[in-house]
């Protein structure tokens, strides 16, 4: 579990991107970051991933809170950390096995036969069909996200974060690797925080739902709670596409 | 004060460098990877440059010997000092710095730009260790190319000088034999260690904080060369001035 205490982060200027951000993200749950560009989105994730320093708060994970922990503490709880780009972060220059093998390179001590071993199970079990030895240029954008999830995996995470994972792809794709990371998140018991601004996934996959407006947590929730909820900014948000004004319709409908 | 913070960042990226160093394993493979990418990959193009500018060096200086009571041999030796302490350290490492200098500044920048650099701090990885140690280390082979290239410079002046009739064999090698301090080869490989150390560290601090997208990678090349190349010239004239005045 990953608790946020009154989290604060600025740039050096006098407006802060984060106001005051307090919330907890469950263990086994995909939980949802979503909002407008601009909201603080993509800093909040990144003060989780201990990218960015807070300027003011606490992060705990499962008791600790990082800024309490020591430098080499705070390595290995970023060794428990896995992490899915929106644009993928492959390494060019590797082909996908080497890529998935890599965490387990930098931080294990296993011979090279048994972190291949690893690598094909995580390959296996994220459905990539023979392309062990293609460079990430020679894939397409889907198996490029499945490869990026294999190496965010491949070292047993703690935490899986997610940024926007189905940016760029098609709706079936889409709907393929949010299935996927959820399925993961319960079969592997891991704290899952996905960053998107996709109503799909927050559709399919929103089992805990939290709402950022202009760095501020507006609301909290789940995707049964989305459709019903009052607060203005979370509908202003939601029903800015027809599609999912006609969802409301039927849910409220259906409730009565 | 812009330029002061640059230089701070400048410095506080060496320090980063050195900390929490890469496993052993996978640096050593890295170095290897750099001393190809880097060394090796550039010989051909010194090796082109260094012999033909070697002949230029040496048919310049005939040419404007007008003197008949000067000696042929004189163009072994200017050429020799030509070459020794000006034309293979310097000139060649600021060839260097557009080839080798843009190489490393893109490769890392379309990293940073790709977020495979957040990708390895993500995983707790000390990226400036991870991308920027093995180049220095691999940079520390740059005086056997600065020394292939001041082989090649002399004797592309020999074969300008015979073959082109400005002198004999034998005048030019009495020429690079005269008057030869050891000195000047140790000035000379002073200034090309301070050189690698600087084409391995500029270009990658243009990279590694480079903001934007693709075109900015091709804006930060370019500055990168620049400020590469003034800060060689700038250090070659302390050393000149420090070693040797």
């Amino acid at each position: 579990m990953i608790e946020v205490k009154d989290l604060k982060k600025g740039f050096g200027g006098d407006e802060l991107v984060l106001k005051g951000i307090s919330t907890k993200f469950e263990k086994g749950k995909t939980n949802l970051i979503i909002g407008q560009s601009g909201s603080g989105k993509t800093v909040f994730l990144k003060c989780l991933l201990g990218l960015f320093r807070p300027t003011e708060g606490r992060i705990v994970y499962d008791g600790e809170a990082y800024s309490d922990l020591s430098s080499e503490k705070q390595r290995t709880l970023r060794e428990q950390m896995g992490m899915v780009f929106q644009g993928s972060a492959l390494f060019d220059s590797m082909t996908v096995e080497e890529n998935i093998m890599f965490p387990l390179k930098m931080f294990t001590k296993q011979r090279k036969a048994e972190r291949r071993e690893r690598a094909n199970e995580v390959i296996k079990r994220v459905n990539l069909i023979n392309a062990n030895n293609k460079l990430p240029s020679e894939i397409s954008g889907g198996m490029q996200k499945r490869v990026a999830i294999a190496r965010a995996i491949v070292n047993n995470p703690k935490y899986l974060f997610c940024d926007e994972p189905n940016s760029g792809l098609d709706p079936r794709t889409a709907t393929l690797i949010d299935n996927l990371v959820q399925e993961i998140t319960h079969e592997y018991d891991i704290t899952t925080i996905i960053n998107t601004h996709d109503m799909n996934s927050v559709m399919e996959i929103g089992e805990k739902i939290v709402f950022l407006q202009k760095g501020h947590l507006a609301w909290e929730g789940s995707k049964d709670t989305i459709f019903r909820t009052d607060n203005e900014d979370v509908t202003n948000f939601v029903y800015s596409s027809d599609l999912f004004k006609k969802v409301r319709e039927a849910v409220i409908k259906e409730h009565q | 004060m812009g330029y002061l913070k640059e230089i701070g960042a400048y410095f506080m990226m060496i320090k980063g460098v050195f900390i929490k160093p890469t496993k052993t394993s996978v640096l050593r493979n890295l170095i290897l990877k750099e001393i190809d990418d880097l060394i090796i990959g550039s010989l051909g193009i010194v090796c082109f440059i260094s012999f033909f500018v070697g002949g230029v060096v040496a048919i310049q200086t005939a040419l404007n010997m007008d003197n008949p009571i000067l000696p042929k041999s004189l163009i072994g030796f200017a050429s020799r000092q030509s070459i020794i302490l000006e034309f293979a350290p310097t000139f060649i490492s600021i060839i260097m710095a557009g080839k080798v200098g843009s190489f490393i500044t893109s490769s890392i920048g379309t990293m940073r730009v790709t977020e495979q650099i957040d990708a390895l701090e993500v995983m707790g990885i000390n990226s400036l260790n991870y991308l920027v140690f093995p180049k220095i280390i691999a940079m520390l082979f740059y005086p056997f190319v600065i020394a292939i290239a001041m082989f090649l410079g002399i004797v592309g002046g020999y074969a300008a000088s015979v073959l082109g009739g400005f002198a004999t064999g034998d005048q030019f090698i009495q020429g690079l034999q005269e008057d030869f301090v050891p000195f000047q080869l140790v000035y000379a490989f002073i200034k090309t260690f301070i050189f690698a150390l600087l084409l391995a560290t500029i270009p990658s601090y243009f990279g590694y904080y480079m903001k934007g997208g693709a075109l900015e990678v091709g804006k930060a090349s370019t500055t990168s060369f620049v400020w590469t190349s003034v800060f060689i010239i700038l250090s070659n004239y302390l050393i000149t001035q420090l070693l040797l005045s």
